[in-house]
């Protein structure tokens, strides 16, 4: 009798199983795996296709593009985790120059030992944080290292944007007398991770602020594109690295009040105890924006209107200096410098 | 923030600021000593500078735990944390204090030495317990403070028989700097620092109450204000100096009421005096070789004691010539003073120890004040022009 014998592949233990080093090694397991968790997560016509790579086509203009690696230490915490931070700060990376994100790509580094379920967990959150916004994930890769030589997973994306021809935002345009806005409160990121973080962890209901922006950038630069000189989000170092960047880049000096800035009062109790600094906590979804004088009004009025620009605030302006300094009047009446950190013990926040 | 903001209030400082400019005679000019690192890093942090008028100034004093230590000790930790045997404990503002030759123990434990960061005691404590085969050292440092908490972890770890567990002290004690200032050529001889009065120590006086300074405020006539560390406590506590300097009084008087009482924590003080005995004299750095200014542990307790129990010897081990942190800390020099300040020596790169804890003079001066240096500057040439 003639019999095809059809090939047997037990199923992926999503909730009980493993990775293990053939998950990495090119051969059918490697399939299984890309496609038991991370098509049906990432869901859409590219992956589908099942290319090494994808193609697509792009209106005529400038592109954007960017990189990030993500190694964040709890890979869950309140608010997010792993993959949705990736998703969100490559998105808001693109978004920073004006432009609308297209597509993303996401590449895992997963150590030997990682349950299936934490990284399915991970995949599922991605495609709904990417089918949220609209920017789907079209191309990856998967390694698998040995138990000790990652920690849990490391992820590493890139993506792709147009830009509006008009747009030019860039980090050297600041002049004096622009005003200085912030999309919201600050710090909620870097504690709802420490919050978690193994030796320091504590009870709190602070989560993370991790969103994509590119919808708050874009009524943006509709209300007032021409006034918007440079826009960055505050991640790492948080406002006060942000700030110093602009200022050094710019060869300008900021003027801040600490009164307008957006802070909860939980945060600034957990930055408190912590002897950490706001200004110098991450964020995951908020913007700094420095704006043309005569623009200001109407750009934070739109930022206002949006869910995500709520509690936007104009926090200072632009001024001429030398040395670039980041100067802040403080609540207490006296003023003081806003630095770079320096040197701090911190955990890995993104 | 409950109870935290109450104490940075803008609104209420403007009131005191006032106060002080109306009780500050123009005719003179008011010199306070703030002892502690503390009040330093407040007063850099909140521009409370900018809130006094011009001639009534903070000098700032050597209360920095991490700044006084002296090279030779730092040196003497990264030649024990280098023994294969050795897990050396500390906390993290040490971990970047220079050594001899460029070193630090972020470097020795880059190089292969076994040196954890700790955030108390009880976590060496911990390792200890759990590491049974390595020598777990715990590298005490700090004021009257942080002493409690080190007693409490000898006499746990000899409640637990823990044989790997040992203290290099490294504990200082506040009274004999003050007088150590006080008495020095500076102060009493060269008149190159002018001091009017104290901001008396706000933690250390948690534990040690405000006795303790009923001597020198009588012996030197010098007014103490123990003060807490948040801005208005500060502002406060200069407002009283302001009063007992106008009055010719030289009183201890106590505005940190909220935590401090005359006698302090005597349940703190007995379990220190139960493992600690005064050493005849310990070199500061920046003041030199302070009589009965250091702890050590008791005889009986040789045995928890890592600089016997690994025959420790501290190398004789000079300052960076041009590294001025030994007169910023006698309140004889300015941060900026220093040629090595903001240039060679910053917070990231530091040079010296004032450079590196946030409560060392030169890094809050650096980290939050500098831009006023650039003002000086330009007001100079002003005046000049």
């Amino acid at each position: 009798m003639n019999m095809m014998i059809k090939a047997y592949r037990r199923k992926l233990d999503v909730a009980n199983g493993r990775v293990d080093l053939s998950h990495g090694a090119g051969g059918r397991a490697m399939g299984q795996l890309i496609e038991g968790i991370f098509h049906k997560a990432f869901d859409n016509d590219w992956l589908r296709a099942g290319n090494d790579q994808s193609a697509f086509s792009v209106p005529g203009g400038r592109m954007v593009m960017t990189t990030d690696g993500y190694v964040v230490s709890p890979l869950f915490f309140p608010g997010g985790n792993i993959g949705t931070l990736a998703v969100h700060g490559t998105i808001n990376d693109i978004a920073m120059a004006g432009a609308v994100p297209l597509y993303l790509s996401a590449s895992f580094i997963i150590e030997e030992g990682f349950p299936f379920a934490d990284l399915d967990r991970i995949a599922q959150s991605m495609g709904a944080a990417s089918r949220e916004a609209g920017v789907p994930i079209i191309t990856g890769d998967t390694k698998v290292v040995e138990r000790g030589k990652a920690d849990g997973v490391f992820i590493s994306t890139a993506g792709v944007g147009m830009v509006p021809d008009e747009l030019d935002l860039r980090s050297d345009a600041a002049q004096p007398g622009d005003a200085v806005i912030i999309s919201g409160s600050i710090g909620d990121h870097g504690v709802a991770v420490m919050s978690k973080h193994e030796n320091l962890e504590f009870d709190t209901d602070i989560a993370s602020d991790s969103a994509a922006l590119h919808g708050l950038v874009a009524d943006m630069v509709a209300a007032g594109g021409a006034h918007i000189r440079l826009m960055r989000d505050p991640t790492r170092g948080g406002i006060a690295a942000t700030l110093n960047e602009v200022a050094s880049q710019s060869r300008v000096g900021f003027r801040i009040d600490e009164d307008k800035i957006p802070l909860k009062p939980e945060v600034a109790a957990a930055c408190e105890f912590l002897g950490l600094d706001p200004l110098n906590v991450a964020n995951e979804g908020k913007l700094v924006a420095v704006v043309a004088p005569e623009g200001a009004n109407a750009v934070l009025a739109t930022m206002r209107a949006h869910p995500l620009g709520s509690e936007a605030a104009l926090v200072g302006h632009v001024v001429a200096d030398d040395n670039c300094f980041v100067q802040m009047t403080t609540s207490f009446g006296g003023g003081r410098i806003v630095d770079w950190l320096s040197g701090e013990q911190l955990p890995r926040i993104c | 923030m409950k109870y935290i903001d109450e104490y940075r209030d803008g609104r209420l400082a403007k009131d005191i600021a006032r106060q002080i400019a109306a009780l500050a005679d123009p005719g003179r000019s008011y010199h306070f000593m703030e002892f502690c690192g503390g009040h330093t890093h407040a007063i850099s942090r909140y521009g409370l500078e900018d809130l006094l008028p011009a001639n009534v100034r903070t000098i700032h004093g050597p209360g920095c735990p991490v700044c006084v230590l002296p090279i030779g000790r730092i040196d003497a930790a990264i030649a024990l944390a280098m023994r294969p045997e050795i897990t050396l404990c500390t906390y993290g503002d040490l971990m970047r204090v220079p050594g001899s030759n460029g070193s630090s123990l972020l470097k020795a434990k880059a190089a292969g030495a076994d040196i954890r960061m700790v955030y108390s005691t009880l976590d060496a404590l911990r390792i200890a317990e759990a590491e049974l085969e390595r020598e777990v050292v715990f590298f005490a440092i700090g004021f009257e403070t942080t002493t409690p908490p080190t007693a409490l972890a000898l006499k746990a770890a000899i409640a637990k028989r823990l044989g790997n567990f040992s203290i290099f002290c490294n504990h200082v004690l506040t009274p004999a700097a003050i007088q150590n200032i006080l008495e020095s050529p500076d102060v009493r001889k060269l008149g190159t620092i002018k001091i009017d009065g104290f901001v008396g120590p706000a933690h250390v006086s948690t534990v040690i109450g405000t006795e303790p300074y009923e001597f020198f405020a009588g012996e030197f006539q010098k007014p103490v204000v123990v003060a807490g560390f948040e801005p208005l406590d500060v502002i406060q506590a200069i407002l009283m100096l302001v009063c007992q300097v106008n009055d010719g009084r030289h009183e201890v008087e106590n505005q940190y009421i909220r935590a401090v009482t005359a006698l302090g924590n005597e349940k703190a003080q007995a379990e220190v005096a139960n493992f600690f005995e005064l050493r005849e004299s310990f070199e500061w750095r920046g003041l030199g070789e302070v009589p009965y200014g250091a702890l050590r542990l008791r005889p009986q307790y040789v045995a928890y004691d890592a600089e016997k129990r690994f025959s420790m010897v501290t190398p004789a081990a000079k300052d960076n010539p041009a590294c001025e942190c030994g007169a910023i800390l006698r309140g004889v020099k300015r941060p900026a003073d220093c040629k090595l300040f903001g240039t060679v020596c910053t917070p990231d790169t530091p040079m010296g120890s004032c450079m590196v804890s946030s409560e060392g003079a030169c890094a809050a001066h650096w980290t939050y004040g500098r831009f006023r240096e650039k003002a000086r500057q330009v007001n100079v040439g002003r005046a000049v022009a």
